[in-house]
């Protein structure tokens, strides 16, 4: 039995495993701990909180799309208060490791969310979604500006301190995603998440308007899966030593390879889990035995192996 | 021990039979010793198309009946309309095709303790989970009156075994190819002065549900009714199956119909805010 290292590190904390739940596709672990141990996973991505309860978007909120799927919720949830009384001491009873993921409306907010949370003991990171694609207006995506992305983190960076990673939620629908992702790491982001959903429509045939009741919604599943190995790949190359949170469809060990490969430290997985509630520690069991299989001794030893230099290629 | 989905597991289930039944297929699966968690109201939520398929996504059906102890062990039994690509697949599965379930999910109808006077209330194949319903109120004590509604003829399921938990049988379309023409909210109203009715139970169209609520609220009458929302998950992951309700307290909330229903208070539904921004 090859003993293999399949701990990982974004920034300064710790993971066992690579394979985490994604925002906004695990709630904040309830109800898929029926199918499996949440400590078992590398760690739990709780769904994007903000400062208020919020009802989110009129439903029809979903459609399915060849190998994929479009949502449009809009952020519902219970509001910063109520996830911190009831959410994390859950997870911290489940022996979870927790990424809290945190999204607002204004730069103010994600600086008022980040000092609620930074009294809180046993969070591992700090996940900052400035790239929901269904907020009210699309031209309030901070990631689509690099001035706004920088304000924001900017602004949590100050607020929580030096000691918990930030990692930042960024979209694939840009123009020049590394320009964003310097600008965030200059504003103090330890690590970054690739890639947000991308904005997506379907067209209702009976009715012939949007179906979606938010009209656009974002695209997850398989379908996107080659355009965030691509957005891991062009971030690794041109910042290697920044870690990478990749996620966008990943559905088997092999999918978390490429992605590892491609330069990603750890691996979230979302859409799979609606499909299948044992997805997480199947593709993590995968993933572990694909390592082997290949030579590996230590995940660390994969992340970004796709980008080594042709002539290494020697056997 | 988990506060959601307590009862549910993800298992291998396999095809014992599928017959036409009218428009629908009747399928049988064997689910083992799931088959005792089972209640009336819960449903099950199946992968579709098979490990290569482009459909991503689990359809959720309503468990129409269960048996703990048929020859093949335990099995439920689903109802199934062919209308879309997920459901077509299923529905062309042969006897032993295995399949991947989710089995137990949601909320299950609530049954009265004393045996008082139930009507049911069903719209096209939402009258599928209602004939196992039957069989547990009738054993329960109740006095079980059904009317069963749909388009056109074709569209009534309504099985010879199941009548026989059934007080009275009332069959409605709307083109009048079966029973009296006209639509199951028609005589509600009536049926439940003649017949002191205390709940009624519904399942079916939205629209049937929302007509039933304004004939209950502010009665006496407990309207139980099963809803339905498009799904992607069907175990309270993804946020989109949710409706507008508001709690005793006054509360308004979104719940998710996969975990908070899909069996719910009726007047706990806002209906007229339903698809809309709260």
């Amino acid at each position: 039995m090859t003993a293999l290292d399949f701990s990982t590190t974004i920034g300064n904390a710790w993971f066992p495993a690579p394979i985490f739940t994604a925002s906004g596709c695990a709630s904040s672990g309830r109800e898929l701990a029926q199918f499996f141990d949440l400590n078992s996973i590398g760690g739990v991505v709780t769904k994007s909180v903000m400062s208020k309860p919020r009802h989110g978007r009129p439903t029809p909120r979903m459609a399915e799309t060849p190998s994929g799927m479009l949502n449009s919720i809009g952020l519902q949830g219970p509001g910063i208060d109520a996830f911190i009384a009831k959410d994390i001491p859950y997870l911290l009873e489940q022996k979870a490791r927790i990424v809290v993921s945190i999204a607002g409306e204004t730069v103010e907010e994600y600086a008022t969310l980040a000092r609620k949370l930074r009294g809180i003991s046993g969070i591992s990171a700090l996940e900052v979604n400035i790239s929901c694609p269904n907020v009210e207006n699309r031209g309030l995506v901070f990631a689509c500006d690099p001035d706004a992305s920088r304000r924001v983190i900017d602004g949590v960076r100050r607020t929580i301190g030096g000691e918990l990673p930030i990692i930042v939620k960024l979209s694939p629908d840009v123009t020049d995603l590394v320009h964003i992702t310097r600008g965030v790491v200059d504003a103090g982001a330890d690590a970054v998440a690739l890639i947000n959903t991308v904005l997506g429509m379907v067209i209702n045939i009976e009715t012939l308007r949007p179906h979606l009741g938010g009209k656009t919604g974002g695209l997850s599943g398989p379908a996107i899966r080659p355009i965030a190995v691509r957005a891991i790949y062009q971030v690794h190359a041109a910042l290697p030593k920044l870690p990478i949170l990749g996620m966008g469809g990943v559905s088997s060990g092999r999918d978390a390879l490429e992605m590892i490969t491609a330069g990603a430290s750890a691996v979230s997985v979302g859409t799979a889990s609606f499909g299948n509630p044992t997805a997480l520690p199947t593709i993590q069991n995968e993933l572990k035995e694909l390592l082997i299989a290949k030579g590996f001794s230590s995940l660390r030893d994969a992340i970004g192996y796709a980008h080594r230099p042709e002539e290494t290629d020697d056997n | 021990m988990a506060e959601i989905n307590r009862n549910a597991r993800q298992i291998k289930a396999y095809v014992v039979s599928n017959k036409r039944v009218g428009q629908y297929h009747q399928l049988i699966l064997t689910i083992g010793d799931v088959a005792q968690q089972c209640k009336p109201g819960n449903f099950v939520a199946i992968n579709v198309g098979g490990n290569t398929s482009a459909m991503i996504l689990r359809r959720a059906f309503a468990i129409s009946r269960v048996s703990v102890n048929s020859a093949s062990g335990g099995t439920m039994e689903l109802i199934v309309a062919p209308h879309g690509q997920g459901s077509t697949w299923l529905c062309s599965q042969l006897e032993g095709a295995e399949l991947d379930v989710v089995v137990p999910l949601g909320t299950a109808f609530g049954i009265p303790t004393e045996p008082v006077q139930v009507l049911l209330v069903g719209g096209g194949y939402g009258s599928a989970p209602l004939f196992g319903l039957a069989e547990v109120l009738n054993a329960r004590g109740c006095r079980v009156d059904m009317i069963l509604g749909a388009s056109t003829a074709s569209k009534i399921y309504a099985p010879m075994e199941g009548k026989r938990a059934v007080n009275s049988l009332r069959i409605y379309t709307e083109d009048g190819t079966m029973g009296q023409t006209g639509r199951v909210t028609e005589p509600i109203q009536a049926l439940v002065a003649d017949l002191s009715i205390a709940v009624i139970y519904s399942c079916g169209p939205m629209a049937m549900l929302a007509a039933i609520d304004s004939i209950t609220r502010g009665t006496e009458v407990v309207h139980q009714c099963a809803v339905e929302e498009s799904m992607a998950c069907g175990i309270g992951v993804c946020m989109t199956c949710v409706l507008p309700t508001q709690g005793a307290d006054g509360t308004i909330a979104m719940l998710r119909s996969c975990i908070d229903g899909p069996v719910m208070d009726g007047e706990r539904v806002i209906w007229d805010k339903v698809g809309k921004a709260l």
